[in-house]
């Protein structure tokens, strides 16, 4: 599935994350995170990576970077398969993580320095003392931080400045791929745009490339160059964020899109909602067939009964629905 | 007579560091059947005002001056009996966390029984009927069932719903959401708002919509209030705010959305970090983190200002911009004169 011309940075064949939960005594029952989910990233680019909560999208994030064993499937940098423990070790120092939560994400007994330096020291990246320091002082001026703040703890920064901290601790190694886990959600919308910002002109200075999940619609169309919708551990539609922000094939992905609450009161007034009934299944129970069947509005026989395929209907545009043709 | 009126109302938390003046100085008026939006960032005062009005403040805080009249009926310092009457039977709030605001150890009927019961005359057997019909009118399914079962049964949006429920079972003439549907998914939170319109025009109350989102406040709200730092900078319709914004922290708000025509451009956030507010400036509140602050900004606060008939603003741009264009002439030497 991966575009003609460039090799992918990233690419994941249909990865599987199973958590075994226990049910009852000695029973357990597979919770399928991620059920076999395929994609790739090219260099420089950002795939934006929505749904709701639980669909797993974090799972994927925490997954692609081996903070969790994937269950199933392949995960490739480069060309290069990341398996062998000395690989992960490898991978490690060019794929990064930026966490939700700038309150829990950062120790508190450590001071700015520690915390930016902490994964120069564990990948022993820097020859001195001096050179260290020099480093964590660069790291900190790319993400707009003052040099008199090394010595200070996290509790005395405001949401916005703890994630450039976050965002600072990710750029240590050098990365050439950054997993982005909602880290604007938490903050003010004011602050908001100011870590937006950054994080565009970090791609255009350093060359990045983003996997950047996020609940918030707006955000994501803004940021990514292609969106990848998931649902109950599954990719249902990825296209260009244009194409799927207008266009949306899947049913889902048109509920969504539609349920977006968009800041101008006329466009808001005469915005037709897809309204869904009913919340998401629990993956534990999921229903057969195709997941979003019990939700969906155009839901037949068929959709019970197998799993629809994902596959490109138009160039780069992929959606999982085995009534795409009817619906749209 | 409106409904409700809020007339400078002044709350302070105090706390060991000093006196946190939380709300400073908030004004605004509620007519029957209208949805009215409050705005601002985390901090800005707009939970703390809902707080006052209903006087569930946290016990170091407290309203120092102002008055909140409902009906006609004063409110601040009227005690607690009469405040007893008030809560939940007038007005009713729903709180941003549905999953912390329920009750684990009872079951869902139990809890909504116990408003109904707490709050009219009717004996239990009615009240189990009305606590079946609220659930039903919020759209759960089952609700003779459901009315046994506990709040870890449900799902977030489920949860949001049984607290609305609660919240409407008294058909109280208010309703104060205080963030709603800040924990929920998108698709979530468009079925709890359709919710909340349809039971407004319905029921005909009032709503007082707290939040952040610019969204969901164009989505819902006739008028809107936009808080800084514990005051009042803009208000008017809906319309007002988002298509003619008076105030530059407004303004910035609406440059830091991103929307579907900022992608790939870059978008114009508001510079700097929200004010502390045990260290209050003594002139505008926003003039720090203003791009276009003037002397005057940083030294006096601007009153609040008429631009039109429906629409209020406090910023000193528009004395600046009525000079330019020649609509406000300054009498003799006098500083900064005042508008209209």
């Amino acid at each position: 599935m991966s575009e003609t011309g460039t090799m992918p940075l990233i690419e994941v064949k249909d990865l599987k994350e199973y958590f075994n939960i226990n049910t009852g005594l000695f029973k357990s029952k597979p919770l399928k995170a991620v059920d076999g989910v395929s994609f790739s990233i090219r260099k420089g680019e950002t795939l934006g990576l929505v749904g709701e909560s639980g669909c797993g999208k974090t799972t994927v994030g925490r997954t692609l970077l081996h903070l969790y064993k994937p269950t199933g499937g392949e995960i490739y940098y480069n060309g290069e398969r990341i398996e062998s423990k000395e690989s992960i070790r490898e991978f490690r120092k060019k794929a990064a993580m930026v966490f939700q939560d700038p309150y829990s994400s950062l120790n508190p007994r450590m001071t700015v320095a520690d915390i930016i330096g902490e994964p120069l020291d564990v990948h022993k990246l820097c020859a001195s003392k001096k050179e260290r320091g020099e480093r964590i002082l660069e790291l900190m001026d790319h993400v707009g931080l003052n040099s008199e703040h090394a010595s200070r703890y996290a509790h005395e920064f405001s949401g916005g400045q703890r994630q450039r901290i976050g965002i600072a601790r990710a750029l240590a190694v050098n990365p050439d791929f950054i997993v982005c886990d909602e880290p604007v959600s938490a903050l003010d919308v004011s602050i908001q745009a100011q870590v937006i910002n950054m994080f565009d002109e970090l791609q255009d200075r350093l060359g990045l490339t983003y996997l950047f999940i996020a609940h918030d619609l707006l955000v994501v169309r803004h940021i990514s160059d292609r969106i990848a919708v998931m649902y109950l551990g599954r990719m249902v539609e990825l296209a260009d964020a244009a194409e799927i922000y207008d266009h949306p094939l899947h049913p889902y992905s048109q509920s969504l899109m539609s349920a977006v609450p968009v800041p101008d009161p006329k466009v808001a007034r005469a915005n037709k909602r897809i309204m869904l009934t009913g919340d998401i299944p629990s993956p534990l129970n999921a229903p057969s067939g195709c997941p979003f069947r019990t939700r969906c509005p155009y839901a037949k026989e068929q959709c019970a009964e197998s799993m629809p395929e994902f596959k490109e209907v138009s160039k780069g545009h992929f959606v999982a629905c085995h009534r795409v043709n009817e619906v749209n | 007579m409106a409904l409700l009126e809020v007339n400078d109302l002044h709350t302070s938390f105090f706390t060991d560091a000093g006196e946190v003046r939380a709300v400073n100085g908030v004004s605004f008026s509620l007519e029957r059947g209208k949805v009215l939006g409050i705005v601002g960032e985390s901090g800005s005062g707009k939970s703390v005002t809902a707080y006052s009005i209903m006087q569930i403040l946290a016990s170091t805080g407290k309203i120092v001056s102002g008055s909140v009249k409902f009906d006609g009926q004063e409110l601040v310092n009227a005690g607690e009996k009469v405040m007893k009457t008030i809560r939940g039977n007038k007005i009713s709030i729903i709180f941003q966390d549905p999953m912390t605001s329920l009750n684990p150890t009872y079951t869902i009927g139990k809890q909504l029984m116990e408003a109904i019961l707490l709050h009219t005359s009717r004996n239990r057997k009615q009240a189990r009927e009305r606590a079946v019909e609220m659930l039903r009118l919020v759209n759960i399914n089952e609700p003779e069932k459901r009315m046994k079962q506990y709040p870890f049964e449900f799902s977030g949006g489920m949860r949001q719903r049984i607290m609305i429920a609660m919240a409407l079972a008294c058909e109280p003439d208010i309703l104060i959401a205080d963030e709603p549907t800040t924990a929920l998914d998108v698709t979530i939170q468009a079925q709890i708002l359709e919710l909340m319109k349809s039971l407004q025009e319905e029921l005909g109350m009032a709503i007082i919509m707290i939040t952040h989102d610019l969204g969901v406040v164009a989505q819902l709200c006739d008028e809107v209030i936009v808080m800084y730092a514990g005051s009042i900078c803009e208000q008017g319709t809906a319309d007002d705010i988002f298509y003619t914004p008076k105030h530059e922290y407004t303004k910035g708000l609406m440059r830091s959305i991103p929307t579907a025509d900022t992608a790939g451009t870059k978008l114009h956030p508001i510079t700097g970090t929200p004010i502390d507010l045990l260290n209050m400036p003594k002139g505008c509140p926003f003039a720090p983190r203003c791009d276009n602050a003037m002397k005057i900004c940083i030294n006096e606060r601007c009153e609040r200002m008429q631009m039109s008939e429906t629409h209020f603003s406090s910023c000193w741009m528009n004395v600046k911009q009525g000079i330019d264009d020649g609509s406000i002439v300054l009498e003799e030497t006098q500083e900064g004169g005042e508008s209209k």
